[in-house]
C-alpha cells in the first residue's frame, strides 16, 4: 500500500520554482532517504505534504486525496528542521514531549480512515495506556530520561533535536517526516538516533521520510533514496542509487559547490 | 497592624475583586508575555481609552464602548499582522496611538477631562458596588474556564505555532480567540489598576515567575501565587498608608521581580565564588 503518493507536485515562490514537477510513492514500511543540496527543496516539499505549503500537483495520503487526509495529518510525526521557541520558554523536557500527543477524539477521526482503507496502524505507545507513561517511555527511546526536568532552553542544540524527535513519536505516527533531524548531533547519539530509526522501521513497521546530507548513514538505513535538486533525479532502491556512478558524482558535485559556497 | 478593615465592605469587595483580577492577568498574561506580546495589555487598554471616551462622547455605557473598540482593534491587529509582515511591536505601537489619539481627540471635543476618567486611568478598585464585584467573579470565572479548557492547544501554539498547526489545532481560530480572551480580560482588569498600569499586572508576575527556572505548571502557579499576593497585599497596604492602590500593587510587583533578580545575582556571585576558591585552592 502507498503510504505517500507525490504526483505532478511544483512549489513556487515568488515566481521561482523550488520544486519541479515531482513524482513519487511511498510504500507502507519504507525507509526513504531523501537527499539533495542545500536549496534543494526538501524543506518546501515537506511542508507541503503536511499541509502548510501551497502546491500544484496532486499529493495523496494513504489512498486519500488532500481535501480528504485532513484528519491523518495529526498522526503524522514532523520534526521540523528550525525550530524557533522562545529561549526563556519555561517547560520542561517533559512538558515539550507531551504537547505531541493527540487528543483522544483527533486521534479517532484519524484511525476511522486508516481502518477504511486497510492500514493495521501499529500502535507504538499507544498500548502504554496512560499518556506520561506514553511520555517517559518516548524519552527512553530518545535517551532523555535524565533530562527529563530540565529546562527546554537549558538543552544543547543535539538534545534538543532528540526532544523533538520523541514529541514526534509519541503520538505514535503512521509515517514519520523528518527533515535533517540529527544535524548538529554528535555522532554518538547519531548513532543511538539511527538505531531507534531502525527499530521502529523495522519493528514497529513505521514508514519513514528522512532528509539527510549524510549519504553514509543514508546507505546503511535507507532502503529506499530519492535524490533531488528542485527536480526528481532519482528515486528507487539504495543499491541502485549507490551503484550509479555517474548519479553520485553530480550529487557529489553539486554538493561540494554548495560548501564552497558556504565558505564564502 | 491590626486587620480590623478586612470587616469593611468596600475593602472586602476590593479584595475579593482585586484577586479575580489578579488570576486572570497572570494567567493570560503568562501567554502574552511568551508570545512576545507584552505590550499587547498596553496597547488593549489604550484602545479601552478611545472606547470610554467615545462612551462618555456619546453618552453609551463607557465599559461596553470600550469593550467593543478594544476587541474590533485587537481582531483587525492580528488580522493585519497576517495578511502583511508588520512584526508584533510595530502592530501593537499602531493600536496603541490611533486608540489614544481617538481618546484625546473625543475629549477635547466633549470639552476636557471629567472624573469619570480619573478612575478608569488610574484604577479605583475601592469604589466598585456589589454589582461590579459580581459582574468581575463572573467574567474571570468565564475566562480561566476557556483558559483551562484550551492550555494544551495554546501551550502548543505559543511554543510552536507551526507544529501546533501541523497536529490539527486550529490556529486561525485560535489566535482570535486568544486576542478576544485578552481583550475581555484588560477591560475587566481596568477598574483594579487603571488603562496605565495594566501592563504591570500581566508582564510583572510572569517575567518574575519565568526566572525561578521551573516547569509550565509550576511557573503559572507561582506567577499566579505572586500576582494575587502583591494585589492583595497592595491594596491592604494602600489603605494604611494613604497611598493609590494602584501604584502600590504595581511597585509591589516591581518589589518582587528586584528582589528576585538580587537573589538570583547573590547566587551567581556565591556559586562563583566557591568556584573561585576551588580553582585557587587547586
Ligand atoms: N518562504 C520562502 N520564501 C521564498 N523562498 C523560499 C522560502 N522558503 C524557501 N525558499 C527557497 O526555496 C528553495 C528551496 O528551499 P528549501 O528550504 O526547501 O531547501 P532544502 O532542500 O530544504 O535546503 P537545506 O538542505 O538547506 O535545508 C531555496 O532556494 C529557498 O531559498
Ligand atoms: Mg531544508
Amino acid at each position: 500500500m502507498n503510504v505517500l503518493e507525490v504526483s505532478d507536485v511544483s512549489i513556487k515562490y515568488n515566481g521561482h520554482l523550488a520544486v519541479d514537477k515531482i513524482n513519487f510513492n511511498v510504500k507502507e514500511g519504507d525507509l526513504l532517504g531523501i537527499v539533495g543540496p542545500n536549496g534543494a527543496g526538501k524543506t518546501t516539499l515537506f511542508k507541503a505534504i503536511i499541509g502548510l505549503q501551497n502546491h500544484s500537483g496532486k499529493i495523496k495520503l494513504f489512498g486519500y486525496d488532500e481535501a480528504d487526509y485532513q484528519p491523518l495529518l495529526p498522526l503524522i510525526g514532523y520534526v521540523s528542521q528550525k525550530v524557533s521557541f522562545e529561549p526563556n520558554f519555561p517547560a520542561t523536557v517533559s512538558e515539550v514531549v507531551s504537547m505531541g500527543l493527540i487528543p483522544e477524539k483527533k486521534l479517532r477521526k484519524g484511525a476511522v480512515l486508516l481502518k477504511n482503507c486497510g492500514y493495521s496502524w501499529n500502535l507504538l505507545y499507544k498500548k502504554v495506556g496512560k499518556d506520561s507513561d506514553k511520555v517517559l517511555e518516548c524519552l527512553k527511546t530518545a535517551g532523555l530520561e535524565s533530562l527529563k526536568d530540565r529546562r527546554i532552553g537549558d538543552l544543547s542544540g543535539g538534545e534538543l533535536q532528540r526532544v523533538f524527535i520523541a514529541k514526534a513519536l509519541v503520538k505514535d505516527p503512521v509515517l514519520l517526516i523528518l527533515d535533517e533531524p540529527v544535524t548538529g548531533v554528535d555522532a554518538d547519539a547519531q548513532n543511538k538516533f539511527y538505531t531507534v530509526l531502525r527499530k521502529i522501521n523495522t519493528e514497529n513497521k513505521i514508514t519513514i521520510v528522512w532528509s539527510s546530507h549524510d549519504l553514509e548513514a543514508i546507505s546503511k538505513l535507507a532502503n529506499r533514496v530519492a535524490c533531488m535538486n528542485r527536480k526528481l533525479f532519482f528515486h528507487g532502491e539504495k543499491e541502485e542509487f549507490f551503484s550509479n556512478k555517474e548519479l553520485l558524482k553530480t550529487y557529489a558535485e553539486s554538493a561540494m559547490q554548495m560548501h564552497m559556497h558556504d565558505h564564502n | 497592624m491590626n486587620l480590623e478593615i478586612l470587616g469593611y465592605s468596600f475593602i472586602q469587595k476590593g479584595l475579593i475583586a482585586g484577586t479575580a483580577i489578579a488570576i486572570i492577568c497572570s494567567l493570560m498574561g503568562m501567554f502574552l508575555v511568551l508570545r512576545r506580546y507584552s505590550l499587547f495589555g498596553d496597547a488593549l487598554s489604550h484602545m479601552a481609552f478611545g472606547g470610554i471616551s467615545l462612551g462618555l462622547f456619546t453618552g453609551i455605557y463607557p465599559l461596553w464602548t470600550a469593550f467593543i473598540v478594544s476587541v474590533l482593534g485587537a481582531l483587525g491587529i492580528t488580522k493585519l499582522r497576517k495578511s502583511t509582515k508588520i512584526s508584533g511591536d510595530a502592530a501593537i505601537a499602531v493600536l496603541l496611538v490611533s486608540g489614544l489619539g481617538i481618546g484625546v481627540l473625543l475629549i477635547s471635543a466633549t470639552g476636557g477631562f471629567k472624573v469619570d476618567l480619573f478612575s478608569f486611568l488610574f484604577g479605583s478598585i475601592l469604589l466598585i458596588s456589589t454589582e461590579d464585584m459580581l459582574l468581575i467573579l463572573g467574567i474571570s470565572s468565564g475566562i480561566i474556564a476557556t483558559l483551562v479548557a484550551l492550555r494544551k492547544q495554546l501551550l502548543h501554539l505559543t511554543f510552536d505555532e507551526e507544529q501546533a498547526q501541523v497536529s490539527g489545532i486550529n490556529t486561525d481560530k485560535l489566535n482570535y480567540v486568544f486576542v478576544v480572551l485578552a481583550s475581555i480580560t484588560v477591560i475587566t482588569s481596568m477598574r483594579l489598576v487603571g488603562i496605565l498600569l495594566i501592563s504591570a499586572l500581566i508582564v510583572l508576575p510572569n517575567i518574575t515567575a519565568i526566572m525561578f527556572g521551573k516547569g509550565f505548571k509550576k511557573t503559572i502557579a507561582l506567577s499566579v501565587s505572586m500576582s494575587v499576593i502583591s494585589v492583595v497585599s497592595g491594596i491592604i497596604l494602600s489603605y494604611y498608608l494613604d497611598l493609590a492602590p494602584s501604584g502600590t500593587i504595581v511597585m509591589i510587583s516591581v518589589a518582587m521581580l528586584v528582589g528576585t533578580l538580587l537573589f538570583k545575582y547573590v547566587n551567581v556571585l556565591g556559586k562563583s565564588h566557591v568556584i573561585q576558591k576551588l580553582t585557587s585552592e587547586a
